[in-house]
């Protein structure tokens, strides 16, 4: 019965909801994203699978068998294995001390910290040259006592540290104030020491978050071309890391090896991708449940 | 144990929030801190529990100076307002925090585990333990936050608003299961509220609290039968009030005494208290308080008249029940059964 009083009838305007486009701008908008991402995003990344594999597996394998590509495998995983770490305790640190803290200084630090992102990465590369570069201050002093960072690898992770410090960081910092102090309070007026608090209440809080942090910065790490190029001197196997070497090997119209690098790169970013969204999905309705209290 | 509050005072950024606060609770007592937001209570809960320092004076539990010991040392039992559950944790695993960090005396496991089972079944949340703290209703957190809290038996309790975030009904719920609790156990408890019905109903004796300030301390009936400042009148309790002059004991509103006398006050300026509902009324003008009915609303059983008094038009409210004649009238003449009288300053 009631459904045939509330039928509209062929004449009645049909009721728009204020939020919603019409049914031919929505597939509008919905075609130029897909395609957009299509020529701009995806073309791209079948391509480099494509060269990678253009004359087969065995020219795929051999081609990643080579000494220098080893080596520059090598140098990127041992770059990002210092670096991350690194980048993870510092992230942790600041995001504690901005999120629970006050201070003189706290805008101007949180400033701070996201200037990796906005200056390029050309420029934090030069900044290191400046710094420890034969014509600079240090230079002399750093060649006397035989310490090498510019054109080695203390300079790349040095570069690499300073361009993915952000992540971390800016991740926790909004994590870390919503959820206050409250829970550490509560657990030092229990008895806990600080160490304890930190591990059993604060580490378990921001994990999640923490985890989606490491993963952008390790992408970042083992991505970055910009500033490395300028402090890595391009020593083939000695100082090239995976984005450096692929640039190389294409300059030599060795397209098979380029993109045979290339594609491990770009495996890297779809593995972090997919990792990316599980966390997510997890992280979401982790944050979800924190919202519940 | 007894809590020595001495002459404590608190700033943050050179902004007092407590002034030179003196309170001595008894041992096994239930205390209420009581007054407005901004009044300091939350400030002296916290400075008693050692999660602030004081700037100046110093708590003492029994004998000891426990300011130069850190909230860890102190051991207190501390409730939030928003219960901070550790929320990957069990409840029997928030219970059991408390025993598990501990360096010293750490009681094995299964121990730890039968002590959270025995504190859920006093908080009436018995079979619970593997529950996270999204799974419960607000009721049921702050349940589990005092059996953690309860947990290390703690000297001192200290709750924070514990009942801020609940709805009316479980508030008034939990308010007698936290008097049942209190009874059974003995510990010595303060609470901080901004409720006074809570802190009336619930407490042996409430402070009540003012801009950094204590008012003034005592059991439920001091604090409303015999306030002592104008604040303590007007927060506790419904009450009215009235610019009035004292002159020779007498007390006069514009060109007319009012039937009542002062003696021991001077002569002056002062203002008039009473409580609302507790007047006599009266026919005639003479000797009285006489006005025009200036608003009139219905509340349950009584009526709210707003009164206009005297020449320059005061405004104050009586309540009259609805069957009184003067319930219909627009002139009114009444005279307070019980008043006090606050002088002046300056």
């Amino acid at each position: 019965m009631a459904e045939t009083q509330t039928a509209p009838s062929p004449r009645q305007p049909r009721f728009r909801s204020a939020v919603t486009e019409t049914r031919p701008a929505r597939y509008a908008l919905m075609a130029i994203a897909f395609v957009f991402l299509a020529i701009f995003l995806l073309l791209p990344l079948i391509i480099v699978f494509i060269e990678a594999f253009q004359k087969g597996f065995g020219a795929f394998g051999e081609a990643l068998a080579d000494a220098d590509t080893l080596s520059a495998i090598r140098l990127t995983l041992l770059v990002a294995a210092i670096s991350v770490p690194l980048n993870m305790i510092f992230g942790i640190a600041a995001a504690w001390a901005i999120a629970k803290f006050e201070f003189k200084g706290k805008a101007f630090l949180t400033t701070l910290i996201d200037l990796p992102f906005s200056v390029s990465p050309v420029i934090s590369g030069l900044v290191y040259v400046l710094l420890f570069g034969a014509g600079s201050v240090l230079g002399p002093w750093l060649k006397a006592h035989g310490v090498e960072i510019l054109f080695a690898v203390p300079g790349i992770v040095l570069a690499t540290v300073f361009v993915t410090f952000p992540f971390v960081a800016r991740e926790l910092i909004p994590l870390m104030q919503e959820q206050g102090t409250g829970d550490e309070e509560a657990a030092i007026s229990l008895g806990a020491t600080g160490w304890q608090t930190f591990w059993y209440v604060t580490l378990p809080n921001i994990k999640w978050g923490l985890l989606y942090g490491v993963l952008l910065c390790n992408a970042r790490a083992m991505g970055e071309f910009g500033a490395v190029s300028v402090v890595s001197g391009h020593i083939r196997g000695l100082t090239n890391t995976m984005p450096l070497h692929v640039e190389i090997l294409y300059n030599e119209y060795n397209a098979v090896g380029a993109f045979a690098v290339a594609s491990l790169l770009a495996g890297l970013a779809l593995v972090t991708l997919v990792l990316k969204t599980l966390l997510e999905m997890r992280y979401g309705a982790e944050l979800a449940a924190t919202r519940g209290h | 144990m007894e809590v020595r509050v001495a002459n404590v005072r608190k700033e943050f950024d050179r902004f007092p929030a407590l002034r030179d606060v003196s309170l001595d609770i008894r041992s096994g007592e239930l205390i209420a801190l009581l007054g407005p937001s901004g009044s300091g209570k939350t400030t002296l809960l916290r400075l008693i529990a050692g999660l602030e320092r004081p700037t100046r004076g110093a708590i003492y539990f029994g004998d000891e100076d426990a300011s130069l010991k850190t909230v860890q040392e102190r051991n207190v039992g501390f409730v939030f307002q928003h219960y901070a559950l550790f929320r990957h944790m069990t409840v029997a695993d928030n219970i059991g925090f408390g025993l598990k960090v501990r360096r010293r005396n750490r009681p094995p496991d299964s121990e730890i585990k039968r002590r959270a089972s025995e504190l859920l079944d006093l908080v009436q949340l018995t079979g619970l333990e593997k529950r996270y703290p999204a799974q419960l209703s607000g009721g049921q957190r702050q349940r589990v936050a005092l059996a953690r809290a309860l947990a290390i038996e703690p000297r001192v309790l200290l709750l924070d608003e514990p009942f801020g975030a609940l709805d009316a009904q479980v508030r008034r719920e939990l308010r007698r299961w936290l008097r049942e609790i209190h009874d059974k156990t003995g510990h010595t408890t303060v609470f901080v509220t901004h409720d006074q019905e809570e802190a009336l109903e619930l407490a042996d004796r409430v402070v009540v609290m003012s801009q950094g300030r204590i008012e003034q301390v005592g059991t439920a009936d001091d604090v409303y039968d015999t306030p002592n400042s104008p604040f303590v009148f007007s927060f506790i309790g419904e009450s009215s009030s009235l610019p009035v002059k004292v002159e020779k004991g007498e007390i006069w509103i514009a060109d007319r005494t009012i039937g009542i006398s002062a003696p021991e006050v001077p002569d002056g300026d002062a203002v008039l208290y009473f409580r609302p509902h507790d007047i006599e009324l009266l026919e005639g003008s003479g000797g009285c308080i006489a006005g025009t009915v200036a608003a009139s609303r219905r509340v349950a059983g009584t009526r709210h008249v707003e009164l206009e008094v005297g020449g320059d038009r005061q405004r104050v409210e009586l309540e009259i029940p609805t069957s009184h004649p003067a319930s219909e009238k627009t002139r009114i003449a009444f005279r307070p059964k019980k008043w006090k009288l606050f002088p002046v300053a300056g």
